[in-house]
């Protein structure tokens, strides 16, 4: 096949896959507004992402902020300008590390799980069964998770990006002798809560990615326990890749109402 | 036959097609199912009596042709208008499909609390009833997965009838269960259409149970209806294709 075909073909094959999560997600949204939101798939859901990733995301957070500190340390430390540690590790921790790592983190551990569990109940008839008992998979499936996600991704988000704070905190101070006073100073003089919407807002955004991807995966898996395998890693890499890819365009469009610095 | 003629369609298929893959598995197969009859639909492994069934609770969408259900075009119906055709319907899948994540008391809750059942109490009543039907007695809290095959088909069954629907869909009922339970499964569907009037159809290979519960029975081959008629009509049948089917003949010399 000529390059230009095959660019053609995966062309039109990645323009339908943005198709089909664009229709997952009105469908989504339809069913919210139709009322089949079920209160207790929810509550188990938030537990499942929620409170089950904090360990990952927490152990994440914390050693980010420690080693980001740590490098910042070492170059800041020739200028002289050790207590520029704290603002820079804030400001990137909200701004880009925390939702970014949190989300990779929550891609990895969540958007697996989801993949592989719909690929599963696919695969065995499952999805069939719910649809045949005259239950929408999608009301069933897909809105409790979309809407722990919702919940539960900033939490997540901003649990990672605090304990990363904390941990460069103890570090540099505690371990890399820069000044408490002039570290906590420095870091609230240039951190706004501009920071903190975005970090909220990314998460939130990379939290819905996740739960479209993942759960579009492992509604379409196929051809048994392969595809299920084949669903669970591709809604991992490509719910990661993703992230990364909107997180640029994010960046640049939240940094026209939310500008960086003071 | 002629019993059948005052009595109202429950299922009319007309001229159904559908390709899998680019082969065409259904090639304009019609059938009639009438209110009230156990119709025991025959065919090949891989001749698409699955898939025919798949059609009429709407798992599936036709090529061409039309599929009315209680004189009512399913095969137009979007996703969300199928769900009350389908709370009145009940299915069977082969290898029962049931939920792994929940046990089996709220496998076979699930029907009556996704229907808006809340009275815990009343549902616990149902289920213990639905259970004792198919013989599972007290099994309320065992995982899908520490099943037997048949076990986990009675249940799935248990769950199709729970929500007492008019007409009910069977994807093979007694393959790979011993003979004594599959006779009671006969016996079940049998005791379900006299009691009350459930319309069945039957997907199988067992030719014995055909016999004991069909009103009618069809043969797909090739994609089409090949034969329509009584059990007595199939057994008198010298038809060589019909034969084959119900005497298990290969043809091939060991």
């Amino acid at each position: 096949m000529s390059p230009a075909r095959t660019a053609g073909h995966w062309l039109i094959s990645f323009t339908r896959y943005l198709g089909d999560l664009t229709l997952l997600a009105a469908e989504t949204l339809r069913g919210i507004f139709h009322g089949q939101v079920r209160m207790r798939l929810i509550v188990q859901q938030i537990y499942e992402i929620g409170y089950r990733s904090q360990l990952v995301v927490l152990i994440t957070g914390a050693f980010t902020g420690a080693v980001f500190a740590t490098q910042t340390f070492f170059q800041f430390h020739r200028l002289q300008m050790d207590t520029a540690v704290g603002p820079v590790v804030s400001v990137s921790m909200f701004r880009e590390l925390g939702p970014v790592l949190c989300g990779l983190m929550v891609a990895g551990r969540v958007g697996a799980a989801m993949s592989a569990e719909l690929g599963t109940m696919k695969v065995t008839e499952q999805i069939d069964a719910l649809r045949a008992l005259g239950v929408h998979p999608i009301d069933y499936l897909v809105i409790p998770r979309f809407i722990a996600m919702l919940i539960s991704m900033p939490l997540l988000t901003m649990e990672c990006i605090a304990i990363g704070i904390v941990a460069a905190y103890l570090v540099a101070t505690q371990v890399l002798g820069v000044s408490e006073v002039y570290y906590l100073d420095n870091m609230l003089y240039f951190t706004g809560s501009r920071d903190v919407a975005m970090g909220l807002i990314k998460g939130m955004v990379f939290g819905i990615l996740i739960v479209f991807v993942s759960c579009h995966q492992g509604l379409n898996a196929r051809e048994g326990a392969v595809g299920v395998g084949r669903a669970t890693t591709e809604a991992v890499v490509v719910g990661s890749l993703f992230l990364l890819v909107v997180n640029f365009f994010l960046t640049m469009t939240l940094n026209i109402f939310f500008p960086a610095g003071k | 036959m002629s019993q059948h003629f005052h009595r109202k369609e429950t299922i009319a298929v007309d001229s159904l097609v559908q390709t899998i893959g680019g082969q065409e598995i259904l090639r304009g197969f019609s059938l009639k199912v009438y209110e009230g009859e156990t119709l025991v639909l025959l065919g090949r492994s891989g001749g698409g009596k699955s898939v025919f069934l798949r059609h009429l609770i709407g798992l599936m969408k036709p090529v061409a042709g039309t599929i009315s259900y209680e004189g009512k075009d399913i095969a137009v119906l979007e996703e969300r208008e199928l769900a009350p055709v389908r709370r009145s319907m009940g299915i069977l899948f082969q290898n029962g499909a049931l939920f792994d994540s929940m046990n089996v008391g709220d496998n076979v809750a699930f029907p009556l609390r996704e229907h808006g059942e809340t009275d815990e109490k009343l549902i616990a009543d149902k289920v213990r009833k639905a259970l004792a039907m198919v013989d599972l007695s007290g099994q309320e809290h065992k995982m899908p997965v520490n099943l037997s095959g048949g076990m986990r088909k009675r249940v799935a069954l248990a769950r199709a009838l729970i929500s007492e629907p008019r007409c009910m869909l069977y994807d093979e009922p007694t393959a790979g269960l011993d003979p004594i339970v599959a006779d009671s499964i006969d016996v079940l569907i049998r005791r379900l259409q006299r009691r009350l009037g459930v319309t069945s159809i039957v997907v199988t290979h067992d030719m014995k149970s055909a016999f004991a519960i069909a009103d009618h029975i069809a043969l797909l081959h090739q994609g089409m209806c090949y034969f329509y008629g009584t059990c007595d009509q199939l057994r008198e049948s010298t038809d060589p294709v019909i034969r084959d089917f119900v005497e298990g003949r290969s043809h091939e010399v060991p």
